[in-house]
């Protein structure tokens, strides 16, 4: 990519994708420790990801105040115009990405870690999946690199399919086990987080795919 | 050579046009379309030709004894360089306007009054004050100096002279009209209603503006044609061509990064 001739319009973009890929990674980071809070029925380590979520919420107001000056300052065009509202657009869902793992950490007092409850062995297998979606798709958004988006998307599928087996044997351990209701119903949101972050990469990986292209993914390519 | 098809006939149909100044070639195989129902803008950096090109497109290049001009230009399906064809006639169907505004030294009645006298167009003074009435308003400026027709043209503002120049050119019935940069030397006050204007006229005439300023081209046209070096690099719907141009030397120019 060649340089523009303005050299701190680059300097800007440069700027906005550093603060996209650093939300990314404490969101990566806000889903690994909530669920190995969760666990590990860590309380402390709990507190520490609902707080970390101000973090993230101050990036994401500095990502749309910084798209915002590029916008009205350097009027970009084509890729760079792309690219700063992909940036903007992908705080966003960031954002909200961060928001379900806070969530999830909120939950983790409400489980009583000695009620044992099958399902929930496979919470950590569902967040590793979703997890390495999120840090695919952040290299992707960095590479500009369509394929390795593609393959995110085509990874959601496995999400849900976990999702659909934690909701069944959750279902059933709840008519099993009347008294744990409540904690099983905290653990089936607990999947429905995870499961929204699956769909939350995926969209990222198609604002990468329009960044990339300036074309929408196209439905058989997301369905592939 | 990347011509989309237009939404309708097209008005001016280009095809292999090439421009030599002298030895150097200044336009290199352009073939374009200009239809009625959209403005059509010209970019590009200095010396890549567009005004050149525009200026082919009413033979103000014949006015260069070193230009000459290959190729086929036809205006309605008419082929503007045949031998029999009246350059005077020409150039009052297809009208221009200059990056600065040249208002004649009279008064503003007068300018706008001087083509439809000489070409005819009006019996009598009552009509010729009709025409230059309609003009004016066209031009967005009949309500600032209805009470001074008579005040010499070149005593208004720089963006009124421009849009005195505008009614000058409409006043004579033009089928399409020409503007190389029209705005380069306006306040942006000036500019916008500039623009304002050449959304309004959109339609009623085919209008081509060349313009260094690309928001401008993004805002004002539907098509926008991109030359670099002499040749049409890319052409094609605006909204198209500055979110995601297909040739590389457009986006590197629309984003910045040219040269």
């Amino acid at each position: 990519m060649n340089e523009h001739t303005v050299k701190v319009f680059d300097n800007e973009l440069g700027q906005l994708r550093g603060l996209v890929a650093q939300m990314g990674g404490l969101a990566e980071q806000a889903i690994e420790q909530a669920v190995a809070a969760l666990v590990r029925g860590d309380l402390t380590a709990a507190a520490r990801v609902v707080e970390g979520d101000r973090r993230i919420d101050v990036l994401e107001e500095e990502v749309e105040g910084l798209a915002v000056q590029l916008i009205a300052l350097r009027a970009p065009m084509a890729d760079d115009l792309r690219e700063v509202l992909t940036g903007m657009k992908f705080a966003n869902t960031l954002e909200r990405v961060a928001d379900h793992a806070k969530n999830i950490a909120k939950r983790v007092s409400e489980i009583d870690t000695s009620v044992r409850i099958e399902p929930m062995s496979v919470l950590p297998a569902m967040a590793s999946v979703a997890g390495e979606m999120l840090h695919d798709v952040l290299d992707a958004f960095a590479a500009r690199d369509v394929e390795a988006a593609r393959r995110v998307c085509e990874r959601d599928r496995a999400v849900d399919d976990l999702y659909n087996s934690i909701f069944r044997a959750l279902v059933t351990f709840m008519m099993e086990n009347p008294k744990s209701i409540s904690q099983a119903a905290h653990l089936l949101f607990i999947a429905k987080n995870l499961e929204r972050i699956g769909d939350q990469a995926t969209n990222l990986a198609e604002m990468v795919h329009y960044a990339a292209t300036g074309e929408r993914m196209v439905e058989r390519e997301r369905a592939s | 050579m990347h011509a989309p098809a237009p939404t309708a006939a097209p008005k001016i149909s280009a095809r292999h046009v090439s421009v030599h100044y002298g030895r150097k070639q200044a336009i290199d195989d352009v073939s374009i379309d200009v239809d009625m129902e959209n403005v059509t803008a010209f970019i590009g950096p200095s010396g890549c030709g567009k005004s050149t090109f525009l200026r082919t497109l009413n033979r103000m290049n014949d006015t260069i004894p070193t230009a000459r001009v290959a190729g086929d230009i036809r205006l309605d399906g008419e082929d503007i360089y045949a031998a029999d064809m009246d350059v005077v006639q020409l150039r009052a169907r297809v009208g221009m306007v200059f990056q600065k505004p040249n208002p004649f030294p009279k008064s503003i009645y007068e300018n706008v009054a001087y083509g439809p006298r000489i070409h005819g167009l009006a019996a009598n003074k009552a009509e010729l004050d009709h025409i230059v009435e309609r003009s004016l308003t066209r031009a967005g400026l009949w309500g600032e100096v209805k009470d001074r027709l008579s005040d010499s043209g070149t005593a208004l503002s720089g963006g009124q002279q421009q849009r005195l120049c505008i009614a000058r050119a409409i006043a004579v019935d033009p089928e399409v009209i020409l503007m190389d940069e029209p705005c380069s030397a306006l306040d942006p006050i000036a500019t916008a209603k500039i623009e304002e204007l050449v959304h309004e006229l959109r339609g009623k005439y085919a209008i081509v503006i060349v313009t260094h300023n690309m928001q401008q081209a993004a805002r004002v046209s539907q098509r926008t044609a991109f030359f670099h070096l002499g040749t049409l690099v890319e052409y094609g719907v605006t909204s198209q061509i500055f979110t995601n141009p297909r040739q590389e030397r457009t986006k590197d120019y629309i984003t910045g990064r040219y040269g």
